[in-house]
């Protein structure tokens, strides 16, 4: 599943693979990518926006706009492009079930 | 009684903490960094594959030796360094810190805050899709990842880092369709004669850059809208200096205009602001030697942005004025502080030849999205206006702009552009967003129930 993604590696091809599920499918990436790296590889997005039809995918990768923010299936969420991705990490662009939101709630 | 908080271990934080070190002090430093170096000598996660020379450029030697100067600090247990590490609120001498060894409350008796900038960025229609990044996270994916965000980029808005970042990727093998520059030509040639005065090797080496771009680069463009599809980004549209419509096809967008001092914990930390008209922004106040209230201090891109350079002088200086307020001997800090003014007199010709486009906020269309954390529009800010009045603070609370998750760390001068333009006003006189804590996202069981 890589080289469909949004991004494109221009080096470091060599790195060891890990594997880890994101929306419940497998997805494979390379030891040393962040999280956003490691989703964007293989996909287009992390997330649906907060307030509009449009997708989000990060913005500013250096953990000051917060787009980033996706969720662990275990419940707490985590800041893709500054956490590194770790072999059997499992991810979700949604909050999991259960989780406390206010649509939820409501 | 000699607790000193140093916040972030880029160029500026690193030679605060070395200056404090050799005076016998050990300071606490906190990053949000895997590893120290900051943004601009960013370093990957693990030992990278690639050269410094590959992953620096021309800045490989400063690089190193901020690496080296901090590696060994840590090292030799002169510091106590908190990597990835956020610093969510300061109030009343004592920081909440939040990282991997969950949350952690630290008085301090003095404080440097050291934070950095990021991209200053204008919203453009089309710019919340996914796939439209800032200039400085193209460079970052590059650097700290090697990847490209895309297969077909556009970079687009003002000053050296547009032409650097297109060079690094160009040279690494990606692929960049346009380089679209919003300053003219003539304010070019106006700024760039200053700069050449202060920095002269600098500025040309700049210039070699930008022609290496050839066809690619075009200066004095409009930017009209990023057309994008149901995946994110398809082509920018944007005009050229003579009117002419064209279009850049693409599967990724990079935006900047220089850089926006981050000022969020200055404000937590009770610093005053005025508004600065060669940086377009508000800016914290401090003396020459970075005092900006009792036992606080400024150094780096945070309080003025005069870049990586100027930020190890400023780190310097900031530990100094630490060193003598605590009656400690201290390194005499003419040096830097002659440095810091030649380097000022570059940055503010720099200014001048690649200016912020505020018309550009004011122009744009109602339908907008300004603030794309919220998806507020530029229309209903302009609705906002006419009941809540000309004031930001006021606006952004009736309206949500800037109250999303990045705080309007991105949407805020533009923001303020709108709402000045509405009001037909200058932008200094709407006020300047306030920050709020947490200054990152936190869950609320980190700090309660303690």
């Amino acid at each position: 599943m890589s080289g469909v993604g949004r991004f494109l590696r221009l080096a470091e091809e060599g790195r060891v693979s890990v594997v880890f599920h994101f929306d419940g499918g497998i997805m494979i990436a390379k030891q040393g990518d962040t999280v956003i790296t490691a989703i964007l590889m293989s996909g287009q997005s992390l997330r649906p926006s907060d307030s509009g039809p449009e997708h989000r995918a990060g913005f500013c990768l250096m953990g000051a706009c917060q787009d980033c923010w996706i969720w662990q299936e275990s419940g707490p969420r985590l800041r893709a492009c500054t956490t590194e991705i770790i072999d059997g990490m499992r991810l979700t662009s949604k909050a999991p079930v259960g989780w406390p939101d206010l649509e939820r709630s409501r | 009684m000699s607790r000193v908080l140093i916040v972030g271990a880029g160029p500026a934080g690193v030679r605060a903490a070395e200056t404090l070190v050799q005076a016998g002090l050990r300071p606490v430093v906190v990053d949000e960094g895997l590893r120290a170096g900051g943004q601009i000598y960013r370093r990957t996660f693990m030992r990278s594959e690639r050269t410094s020379r590959t992953l620096y450029g021309a800045e490989a030697d400063k690089a190193e030796v901020v690496h080296a100067v901090f590696d060994r600090l840590v090292a030799d247990d002169h510091v106590r360094f908190h990597s990835q590490t956020s610093v969510i609120a300061l109030q009343d001498g004592v920081a909440y810190l939040l990282g991997p060894e969950g949350a952690i409350t630290f008085a301090y008796d003095r404080l440097i805050l050291a934070t950095g900038a990021m991209d200053r960025v204008m919203p453009l229609p089309g710019w919340q899709g996914a796939g439209v990044y800032t200039l400085g996270a193209a460079q970052i994916a590059l650097k700290s990842q090697g990847v490209a965000l895309g297969r077909r980029m556009v970079l687009a808005g003002s000053g050296p880092l547009l032409t650097l970042v297109a060079v690094q990727l160009i040279k690494a093998g990606g692929r960049v369709e346009a380089v679209l520059d919003t300053a003219p030509l003539s304010a070019q040639v106006r700024g760039g004669l200053g700069m050449a005065l202060a920095r002269p090797w600098v500025t040309l080496r700049g210039a070699m850059m930008r022609a290496g771009l050839g066809r690619r680069y075009h200066a004095g463009v409009q930017l009209d809208r990023i057309e994008t599809d149901a995946t994110g980004p398809v082509a920018l549209h944007w005009r050229n200096a003579r009117g002419e419509a064209r279009s850049s096809p693409c599967d990724a967008v990079a935006l900047g205009w220089h850089l926006r001092a981050e000022t969020h914990l200055a404000d937590l930390a009770g610093i005053s602001f005025e508004w600065n008209a060669v940086y377009a922004q508000w800016l914290p106040k401090s003396d020459e030697m970075g005092r900006a209230a009792e036992a606080v201090y400024l150094a780096g891109d945070g309080a003025r942005l005069l870049g990586a350079d100027a930020a190890e002088s400023a780190g310097r200086v900031a530990a100094t004025a630490c060193l003598r307020d605590m009656g400690r001997p201290a390194s005499d800090p003419a040096p830097d502080l002659r440095r810091l003014r030649r380097l000022a007199r570059f940055a503010a010709s720099l200014q001048r030849a690649f200016p912020w486009p505020a018309e550009m906020a004011r122009a744009l269309p109602d339908d907008t999205v300004l603030c794309r954390c919220e998806g507020i529009s530029a229309g209903a800010l302009r609705a906002t206006v006419e009941w809540s009045g000309p004031e930001a603070n006021r606006a952004k609370s009736l309206s949500r702009v800037g109250m999303g998750r990045c705080q309007g760390r991105y949407c805020q001068l533009a923001v303020a552009e709108v709402i000045a333009g509405q009001a037909a006003m200058p932008v200094s006189e709407v006020g300047r967003l306030r920050s709020q804590p947490p200054a990152r996202p936190a869950p609320v069981s980190a700090f309660l129930g303690r």
